[in-house]
């Protein structure tokens, strides 16, 4: 009897006990998200608000932990990036921060998130090596990997000169920097350096000086809609080249702008944005479609632009990571942040829509040759080069 | 630095002058009738321009939502104004004209969006949209301080300026637009180099609005009632004018002109809903270089702005704000030497 | 050193003793929203000297504190020095920039100047995003952060208490300066030029003081900005910033110091809460950030337009006193002030030589001279539009001399300016009265006396110019009692009657122990009895050896003062006599009751 009653007792406590390991291990994974949803980015911000959302709806939980989003603005400015993600980190006790759109912002949360011990995962190039970039990856295709592939086209093409002009930002500078390198690399020229302010209305004076320099194609170091000026003033003065851009000026919006004056443009960018032209065989055609899917369903739309596709894959990133993490482990603490850490930096050949990613300490960049594609805007469409 | 790129340098600066011109023209006329720097007046041009690009969507511009809004705003606060006054007479009259005329032009905005629209009438129901709202907002937001110190007038009229481009990017998103223009193709002059008839068309019409300004100024009775106010504000009240209605009546021009710099400019720039802040900022040097009285020197302060921007951004296209705005300094200490100061105290900071 | 509290040291107290505890009570993130609020507190302190108290807008503050934190991360990262060394650099080169602009805008007048703090605000905003040296438009990064000894100072706790002392340091300094003898010349800006040239300084030099200052404090929040963040980068730094600091000053109110804490609090939080409310709200919560603080903003200006220091103050509203209680206490009796040695009855104190002023075609005075001799009261009378004010002004030097000369104690100070001229001994009062109507009846008089102090910002603001300041308010008491006005120290000077204002104009000029007295129709605009208490008071100054030159309009008041009258008509002198001469002849009654008599 009393054996019995002993051995009921302890069955009921060691339930007890598993029970409350259990419910205990039920946490949720709280999850960071940074974008600007105003100010002058905000036409990155608010696609890349979109495409984490549609990752949310993708994949809600892992491990049997619930992932749970929370999501601030932080107006395009550094500061309140850097104490957006403080508040993030010290009140809501996130375990990874997403974010931000602009250059400058993710470098201010990387330094935060070093300071912190707490894993960012980014959607912006980040330029941080060896210790710095121990807490930090990046979804984005360093600059330089874009612009390279954009280089090797136009080497194919024959281009002997090549003219620049950019935003007088951080994305400018970085963009001009890629170009200057890989295009000395492949023997060609630089002849001209412009740059504008995002908020210009005219660009009149610094294409007549490109024009001046006689380039067989002009690259232009821009995003968004601001980024169709130049092309509308190229044309509008009849120059007959050929004409570059970079990945951020994937939007529809760009091309209902730059109208007829982007015809023929050719833009590096993530699979993702042609993703029903890619073959069979390659990695990212599954998820692309798979984003496409919860795109819809989230937005009732579909994706147009490559900025929510990096969300989307920082979202893959993390539940990738978050499922490789032991269970043991509860989220909110900074072990957890330590080892959800080290599951990211072991990444291997994650496939997302922007390519496939690898991870390994030492540097934020993740991907290679497979993540970048050439497409030329033809008639408003954008076709896969081979 | 050639001729022909000086050429489309220089007509390239006139155009851009010519839009801070008119601008200029309506801080001025607001400020010499309110001594409120009314900041938010280029985000009134943004906005007119962005219904226009709605409506050419065939989508219904949210802006209807704006002044249907601060039409019942100002209609209650009218009302309760009167009311406090025991004024229950002119109750129907300050709801039919704050609230019900707004709401008229509303309702038919509302009714032609969302259809395929003839571009002369899709025009003139944006630049009608975009009249109430200087006004609308001035009653909401100034009248309450109109006594205010003529810092926090400005202070108010940059929060102002915050909401609204605040709303536009809720309204309008991010991305910018273009719209159709007015007038197809160009003059060439030598050497292949064009002329764009939109261009033309945009330093017309603000050639021709400035003389129509000059003239209403000069030759009507409400135009020189206008100028009476910005001389002497208890002078011209002695005389039966009101300074509330002259102050309604500058706000209104002053939206009217914003309107019309918007559907000017849409056809040739892209609009953004903080384009505004740009405009208006050019627009405040060439008032400034006027002494924020002299509609002549506004005009010509705003066409060396344009034609210096130009120049500058051939110079450099990152320094060219730097440029412009380091060359104002300059012109500033001219222009204080030449101004007569009258040996005002500037005001007590009310306790 | 001189403390205590605006209205009384209990809230202040209270604000200390609150800002002490508050790291033990809250987490992290609140800590560095505090933080935030004190680095922005610094700026705003400054905006507040600037704006609030010497009515010169600033739309370039953000700009300051984007060179001192630029100077000081360069500093350090680049070579590799301590970042407390990063401290003086960052203020030297601010210094540097605010004393090259201020040369060049201050003397701008009106509207221009604060379209040209907007314009070098822009400016130095954009340069930062386009040199190489400092990053571009990426920033420097990795910037050290301080540290005492071996400890860093690297989380936002441990930096939090440098941050508010730094803040009470500098507001203690704003304070003291306030209540000092530059400070009582930089209340008085608002006043207009003349007002400063008629006691002895210099408005242009005021004012550029008042701008260094304003640009120091911003230096100081841009070197703590800069080694806390450890990341600058153009952005923090534009018009925008600028635009918000205004706001902060405006909100929290702008005549007070204490409006810098609770307006940059009040925006902060009222930032960071409706980041946290708002997405419960509504799906684009987001943003419509900017838009609900917007029409938050625009409420506090209608219902606390003096912002929410002038909210709480209007609650307190019913105490008379204001200002510091009066200085010198019972046991320190300073000396007084060195008074100027006054020269013998009869010598020549000023003469005017065939003195011309010419606008344009109309010539207001015509080859006028006359003499005034020491220990005299002189009349200059005639009918309206004589040119006895355009004569006045020629003797004071607010208007320049066409032709002829004046000679004032031996100097030719006909091309002297009017604040050379009050420094040697000419005191004036103005036909519209040119008082400080915030500032006590004493702070008014002590005005007057600036000249004769020595204590400079410095000093001031350490404090260390008690015993100066004992002796400048005791001189300003003598002349308050003086002028009969000696129990009304304390009120303030907008509250007094007319008369008695211009009562308490001539004691203000006496304050500057003038050789000569020069008064611009003080009899305008009073009663009868009033006249009658100036007239005695006019005497018994002669009494006392000073001399008097009126300029009046009313010969009943003036006949039975003067020893002479010079009469003027059309700019030129009509007469010079005693009062009985005057009334006799002819030409001076046809010139004032019309003629053919």
């Amino acid at each position: 009897m009393k054996s019995s009653t002993m051995n009921t007792a302890a069955i009921s406590f060691a339930l007890a006990v598993g029970f409350m390991a259990n419910s205990a291990g039920a946490a949720d994974l709280k999850v960071g998200f940074i974008a600007p949803l105003s100010g002058p980015i905000s036409s990155q911000g608010i696609p890349n608000a979109k495409g984490i959302q549609a990752g949310l709806k993708y994949k809600a939980e892992v491990g049997g932990r619930k992932i749970v989003l929370i999501q601030l603005d932080d107006a395009s400015d550094p500061s309140t990036s850097a104490r957006n993600a403080r508040k993030l980190i010290e009140d809501e006790k996130v375990d990874v921060i997403v974010g931000t759109g602009g250059v400058p912002g993710s470098m201010a949360i990387a330094a935060v998130a070093r300071e912190t011990k707490t894993p960012l995962v980014s959607f912006t190039p980040l330029t941080l090596a060896g210790d710095e970039s121990a807490w930090a990856v990046t979804t984005a295709q360093p600059a330089s990997l874009m612009i390279s592939a954009v280089v090797e086209h136009m080497k194919r093409a024959g281009v002997k000169s090549v003219g620049y002009i950019g935003f007088s930002d951080s994305w400018g500078d970085l963009a001009y920097a890629s170009l200057k390198k890989s295009a000395e690399s492949a023997g060609i020229k630089v002849v001209a350096d412009e740059r504008y302010a995002r908020s210009d209305n005219s660009v009149a004076g610094q294409v007549l000086k490109i024009l001046a320099a006689k380039p067989d194609a002009v690259l232009g170091g821009t995003a968004g809609t601001p980024g169709a000026l130049p092309y509308l003033a190229l044309a509008e003065r009849g120059y007959k080249g050929m004409i570059y851009g970079t990945h951020g000026l994937i939007n529809p919006d760009f091309v209902r702008v730059a109208g007829a004056s982007a015809q023929g443009l050719l833009a590096p960018t993530g699979p993702v944005m042609v993703a029903d032209q890619l073959p069979a065989n390659h990695p990212s055609k599954k998820i692309a479609a798979e984003f496409r899917a919860a795109y819809q369903q989230t937005h009732n739309a579909v994706p147009t632009d490559a900025f929510s596709a990096y969300a989307f894959d920082a979202w893959l990133v993390i539940a990738n990571a978050a499922a490789r993490v032991a269970p043991k482990l509860e989220p909110g603490t900074a072990e957890y942040r330590a080892a959800l850490r080290d599951a990211i930096f072991a990444t291997k050949e994650l496939a997302v829509t922007h390519g496939v990613l690898n991870f390994s300490p030492g540097s934020p960049n993740g991907a290679d040759s497979r993540s970048v594609v050439i497409v030329k805007l033809d008639k408003g469409q954008w076709v896969l080069q081979p | 630095m050639t001729w022909d790129v000086a050429l489309i340098l220089s007509i390239d600066g006139l155009a851009s002058g010519a839009i801070y011109l008119l601008a200029g023209l309506g801080l001025v006329l607001v400020f010499s009738v309110t001594r409120v720097i009314f900041v938010p007046f280029g985000d009134i041009a943004a906005f007119t321009a962005l219904s226009l690009a709605a409506f050419e969507a065939q989508k219904v511009p949210p802006t209807v939502g704006l002044v249907g809004t601060l039409a019942v705003l100002a209609a209650v606060a009218e009302v309760i104004s009167l009311v406090r006054k025991r004024d229950f007479s002119r109750i129907p009259a300050a709801v039919a004209w704050w609230g019900l005329l707004p709401g008229a032009i509303c309702l038919l905005a509302w009714l032609v969006a969302a259809r395929d629209l003839p571009v002369g009438v899709a025009i003139c129901v944006s630049v009608m949209l975009a009249v109430p709202i200087a006004p609308l907002i001035a009653r909401v937001a100034l009248q309450p301080i109109a006594d205010a110190s003529a810092l926090v007038l400005l202070i108010a009229s940059l929060v102002l300026h915050f909401l609204l481009s605040g709303l536009g990017l809720v309204f309008f998103g991010p991305e910018g637009a273009r719209t159709q223009p007015l007038l197809a193709g160009g003059i060439s002059i030598a050497n292949g180099f064009s002329i764009s008839a939109q261009v033309i068309l945009m330093m017309g019409s603000a050639a021709v609005l400035c003389v129509l300004f000059f003239l209403a100024f000069e030759r009507t009775v409400a135009g020189k009632a206008l100028r009476a106010t910005a001389v002497n504000r208890v002078g011209a009240r002695l005389v039966g004018i009101r300074p509330t209605r002259t102050a309604l009546l500058a706000y209104g021009c002053a939206s009217l002109l914003a309107g019309l710099i918007g559907i000017l400019i849409s056809p040739v720039t892209t609009m953004y809903y903080d384009s505004g802040l740009i405009i208006g900022l050019k627009a405040f040097v060439a008032a400034i270089i006027g002494g924020l009285s002299s509609y002549p020197l506004t005009a010509v302060g705003a066409l060396a702005v344009g034609l210096l921007e130009s120049f500058a951004s051939f110079w450099s296209g990152a320094l060219k704000d730097v440029i412009v705005f380091s060359l104002l300094i300059p012109v500033l200490m001219l222009r204080s030497h030449w101004a007569t100061h009258s040996e005002e105290e500037t005001e007590e900071i009310d306790q | 050193m001189k403390v205590s509290g605006a209205d009384g040291p209990l809230p202040v107290v209270a604000v200390v003793v609150g800002l002490a505890v508050a790291p033990a009570l809250f987490g992290n993130f609140a800590v560095s929203l505090l933080n935030d609020i004190g680095i922005a507190s610094l700026v705003v302190l400054g905006l507040i000297l600037l704006s609030g108290v010497g009515g010169i807008a600033s739309f370039g503050q953000a700009a300051f504190v984007g060179v001192a934190a630029y100077a000081s991360a360069w500093l350090s990262t680049t070579q590799g020095v301590s970042p407390w060394l990063g401290l003086p650099f960052a203020l030297a080169v601010t210094c540097a920039c605010a004393l090259a602009i201020g040369a060049l805008t201050l003397r701008l007048g009106g509207h221009f100047l604060p379209l040209s703090t907007i314009a070098w605000g822009l400016s130095i905003s954009l340069v930062f995003g386009n040199v190489e040296a400092l990053g571009r438009h990426s920033g420097l990064s990795n910037i050290p952060a301080l540290s005492l000894g071996p400890r860093a100072l690297s989380d936002a706790r441990s930096v939090y208490y440098l941050i508010w002392i730094l803040v009470g340091l500098v507001a203690l300094f704003s304070y003291n300066l306030l209540h000092s003898r530059s400070g009582r010349a930089m209340r008085a800006l608002r006043g207009g030029p003349t007002l400063l040239a008629s006691v002895g300084a210099d408005a242009y030099r005021v004012r550029l003081t008042l701008f260094v200052i304003a640009a120091l404090f911003a230096a100081l929040a841009g070197w703590l900005y800069a080694h806390i963040n450890r990341f600058v980068s153009p952005a923090p730094f534009s018009l925008h910033a600028s635009i918000e600091y205004m706001f902060m000053m405006v909100a929290g109110g702008l005549g007070q110091l204490a409006g810098a804490v609770l307006g940059s609090a009040l925006v902060l939080l009222l930032k960071s809460g409706l980041q946290d409310v708002l997405p419960l709200l509504t799906s684009r919560g987001s943003q419509i950030e900017t838009v609900v603080f917007a029409v938050l903003f625009i409420l506090l200006l209608h219902h606390a337009r003096a912002g929410v220091n002038g909210y709480l103050a209007r609650w307190q509203r019913g105490r008379v006193t204001t200002g510091k209680p009066p200085v010198s206490r019972a046991g320190r009796e300073e000396p007084p002030l060195p008074r100027r040695t006054l020269p013998a009855r009869g010598t020549t104190v000023l003469q005017v030589d065939g003195a011309v002023k010419r606008f344009g075609g109309l010539l207001a005075v015509n080859e006028v001279g006359f003499e005034v001799k020491a220990g005299e009261i002189i009349g200059l009378i005639g009918p309206n539009g004589a040119g006895k004010s355009t004569m006045f002004n020629l003797l004071t030097g607010t208007l320049p001399l066409s032709a002829g000369k004046v000679n004032f104690l031996g100097h030719d100070v006909s091309d002297m300016s009017q604040c050379e001229i009050a420094r040697l001994g000419m005191a004036r009062t103005f036909q519209h009265v040119k008082l400080r109507p915030h500032m006590t009846v004493l702070d008014n008089v002590a005005l007057g006396a600036n000249a004769r102090g020595r204590c400079g910002v410095l000093r001031g603001g350490l404090g260390l110019d008690g015993a100066e300041e004992r002796r400048i308010f005791a001189e300003a008491r003598r002349q308050l009692e003086r002028i009969g006005l000696g129990d009304r120290a304390r009120e303030l000077a907008g509250s007094l009657a007319l008369g008695t204002q211009r009562i308490l104009e001539i004691a203000r000029a006496l304050a500057s122990d003038p050789v000569l007295l020069v008064l611009d129709e003080p009899a305008a605009g009073l009663r009868r009895k009033e006249k009658l208490a100036l007239g005695e008071m006019l005497r018994r100054l002669r009494g006392e050896g000073v001399t008097i030159l009126i300029v009046e309009h009313d010969m009943d008041f003036v006949m039975r003062l003067v020893d002479r009258l010079v009469v003027m008509n059309f700019g030129t002198k009509l007469f010079e006599g005693s009062a009985q001469a005057v009334r006799a002849d002819e030409k001076v009654q046809a010139a004032y009751l019309g003629g053919g008599a």
